[in-house]
């Protein structure tokens, strides 16, 4: 939680009186949180960094009471819930840092299991230790490819674009015999086994062995995009996100760090993909259908765009939820839409929004905000770019 | 390559592609119609489809069609089951894109919610609604579940002339002719009516119009009532020339038609209609020039688009609703 910190003071009086009670005492909570977390020492962070990461680490194993879901939880956390952590930090990057809207983002994650199914299994059999650095790289790779004819497109328009790119590598993946067409690719590498975390001994040693994978990866990738967001690359999707034009005129080259937005969302949306191919082993283009983009991208907004433990929080709740509701069988999805709907109206900035001012918000904005005022995004919001229609 | 194919199989399959791509266009209106007046993807157009699409199917049920008898009617009695049929999907259409419109759009707009959120919430919309109609079924139609739906002793086409070799049945022509009817209303409703001009003037600038007089609330809504109302046209057509439905089919027609809605210049009204046809025309055409594969059909529509907008980054005839004429 350690966003850019000027930007975690507490409102100023002049924005109170404005906004007035409408701040809900709970963001403010977590900014205070926000700024007292970078005021402590350094020990006491490292502390508590490896107190969380203990307790994740340990999560299966604890006492969990009401929270696992009837089928085996080890085994959902470590296909699903995890993994979707993953994907969702990987579009955050895109969508939430950069502010480029992407519909299509299963593409990525498709190419990613794709290219460790052939590298191990329907062409090749390379060790699967190097098989993982060479699909990330294959995946950012297609994240190039697909980003370097299209970036010069705005909003709605790149939108389109990338949803249809998911929906070309699945049928791709579908009508080519190479790929295994629509019987798919089976026989997967899974990973080697390290000691005692072993990928090849029973259901439960092989669930909790995944999870730790999986957890790892996140972390590491959490850690490098916390970096990231921080440092000069981060700062200039900011300034993207924010307004492009301007951006560009201070000297940015949008279209460069755009380009890197994309490879590197590619390339952990195809981290995923790989983890997710390991773990079931066997894949068809069925298991890339557009709709898992949408619950990608659902669980990103539900999260609040642009903060990271948002998004991790948003994944959790998009790939908990259904499986929490599974007792409602079949009519599940149904109530997940609803409550999508629902969340949405009542939380439209996100669970946990991402702490930018807003400087731009037009002071007769009719009627005046009710959520919080963190939001700022020129392409995402509809109040600045487009019609302010109220 | 199967280039010979596509020569002999070259007029059906452009008139199958002018079917296809006439409902992709009716279906591209309401999105690129409330894209214009709101810059909003209505993601759940699709379903609003989907929900008309069963409208063909109530009507023969309350027709009480649907046991036995001869399925080919004539002459008379065969236009007033259409034009029930008709009026049943419209209805269906428009109500429920006006009620989209109130549960899942209004609320965040009275918050000025940020863009990507009534997105998310037009999908849980979307989600909901096709999943109700996969669990529970469609009012008064015997629920199958997640089957799909035929509508085979309604009506049975027939063999009418043949153009170039090409056989031309009459749910074609009923089709072309039919799509071609509403657009051309469209276009006289958006560009010549009062409520048209209102609809161009809050897609032009909401603000100004509403200073103007213009009640933008009760704009927008009648820009989601005409946008259900075509999606309706859309499902009746559709289900004339693919008697079937599923609780799913909206996904795929809706996704084409929004891609025929960027293809043309979004917010467009012309360019939806041009980007419809030109979308059915190149997937028919893909599918038969690269192998007889449904999927290439589609991998070539998108790879189309994507050409086309590289070098016209706001489709083949440039967007805003408000600044061309209609």
């Amino acid at each position: 939680m350690s966003d850019l910190s000027t930007n975690t003071a507490p409102p100023t009086a002049a924005a109170k009186s404005v906004f007035g009670s409408r701040i809900s005492a709970a963001a403010e909570a977590r900014r205070n949180l926000s700024a007292n977390w970078q005021a402590q020492p350094r020990s006491a962070r490292y502390g508590a960094t490896v107190l969380l990461l203990a307790f994740i680490y340990a999560f299966p194993s604890l006492p969990l009471g009401p929270i696992p879901t009837e089928s085996d939880f080890t085994s959902l956390l470590a296909v699903t819930i995890v993994p979707y952590v993953l994907v969702a930090l990987g579009l955050n990057v895109v969508v939430g840092m950069a502010g480029l809207l992407d519909l299509g983002y299963v593409g990525f994650y498709a190419v990613g299991a794709y290219a460790i199914a052939i590298l191990t299994s329907q062409h090749a059999t390379i060790p699967w230790l190097l098989s993982i650095p060479l699909s990330v790289l294959i995946s950012m790779l297609a994240g190039v490819l697909l980003g370097a004819p299209t970036l010069r497109l705005r909003g709605d328009y790149l939108a389109i674009v990338t949803l249809g790119f998911g929906e070309i590598i699945r049928l791709l993946a579908k009508s080519s015999d190479w790929l295994g067409a629509a019987s798919g690719i089976g026989n997967i590498k899974s990973p080697p086994n390290l000691g005692p975390i072993k990928f090849s001994g029973t259901i439960q040693e092989r669930n909790i062995a995944f999870y730790y994978l999986a957890v790892t990866f996140v972390v590491v990738v959490y850690f490098f995009l916390k970096r990231l967001e921080n440092s000069r690359v981060g700062r200039s999707w900011t300034a993207i996100r924010e307004d492009e034009d301007a951006a560009e005129l201070m000297g940015v080259p949008t279209f460069k760090f755009k380009l890197w937005a994309f490879a590197i969302g590619a390339g952990v949306g195809g981290l995923a993909g790989t983890l997710y191919a390991s773990n079931v082993r066997f894949i068809n283009p069925d298991n890339f259908q557009l709709k898992l983009s949408i619950l990608f991208l659902a669980a990103v907004v539900l999260g609040g765009p642009g903060n990271m433990a948002g998004v991790v929080l948003g994944a959790i709740a998009v790939s908990y939820i259904p499986e929490r509701l599974r007792f409602l069988n079949t009519t599940r999805y149904f109530y997940f839409g609803v409550a999508l709907m629902i969340m949405m109206i009542f939380r439209p900035q996100g669970l946990l929004p991402r702490k930018l001012r807003a400087r731009r918000r037009s002071p007769d904005a009719d009627p005046p905000p009710f959520i919080d005022v963190s939001e700022g995004d020129p392409d995402l919001e509809g109040g600045t770019r487009g019609p302010a229609i109220a | 390559m199967t280039f010979d194919d596509f020569v002999s199989q070259f007029w059906p399959s452009t008139i199958n592609g002018v079917v296809l791509g006439s409902i992709y266009a009716l279906v591209a209106l309401g999105y690129t119609l409330v894209y214009g007046v709101l810059r909003l993807i209505n993601f759940a157009n699709s379903e609003v489809f989907m929900l008309s699409a069963f409208g063909s199917f109530l009507a023969v049920e309350i027709l009480g069609l649907n046991d036995g008898g001869d399925p080919l009617r004539t002459g008379g009695a065969l236009v007033g089951v259409f034009a029930v049929c008709l009026i049943v999907s419209v209805v269906i259409g428009g109500a429920s894109a006006v009620i989209v419109e109130r549960v899942a759009y209004r609320p965040l707009r009275k918050r000025n919610a940020p863009r990507l959120v009534f997105l998310i919430s037009a999908i849980g919309a979307s989600f909901a609604i096709s999943e109700a109609v996969g669990e529970w079924g469609f009012p008064f139609i015997e629920n199958q579940q997640r089957k799909e739906y035929g509508l085979t002793k309604f009506f049975k086409r027939e063999q009418l002339f043949q153009l170039f070799g090409a056989d031309v049945y009459d749910s074609n022509i009923i089709v072309i002719a039919g799509a071609a009817l509403m657009a051309v209303i469209l276009v006289l409703f958006v560009g010549k009516s009062r409520v048209g001009r209102g609809i161009r003037a809050v897609a032009q600038d909401a603000e100004t119009a509403k200073l103007m007089g213009v009640n933008v609330d009760r704009i927008i809504l009648i820009t989601f009532l005409v946008g259900g109302v075509m999606a309706g046209g859309a499902a009746f057509l559709y289900e004339l020339h693919t008697p079937y439905a599923r609780y799913d089919v909206g996904f795929s027609i809706g996704v084409k038609a929004f891609t025929a809605a960027v293809l043309g210049g979004i917010g467009n009204v012309k360019g939806a209609l041009l980007g419809g046809v030109l979308l059915g025309l190149i997937e028919v055409w893909g599918s038969s020039l690269f192998g007889a594969d449904q999927n290439i059909g589609t991998v070539a529509a998108f790879l189309t688009l994507v050409l086309v907008l590289m070098f016209r980054p706001s489709g083949l005839l440039g967007e805003s609703l408000g600044r061309s004429k209609a």
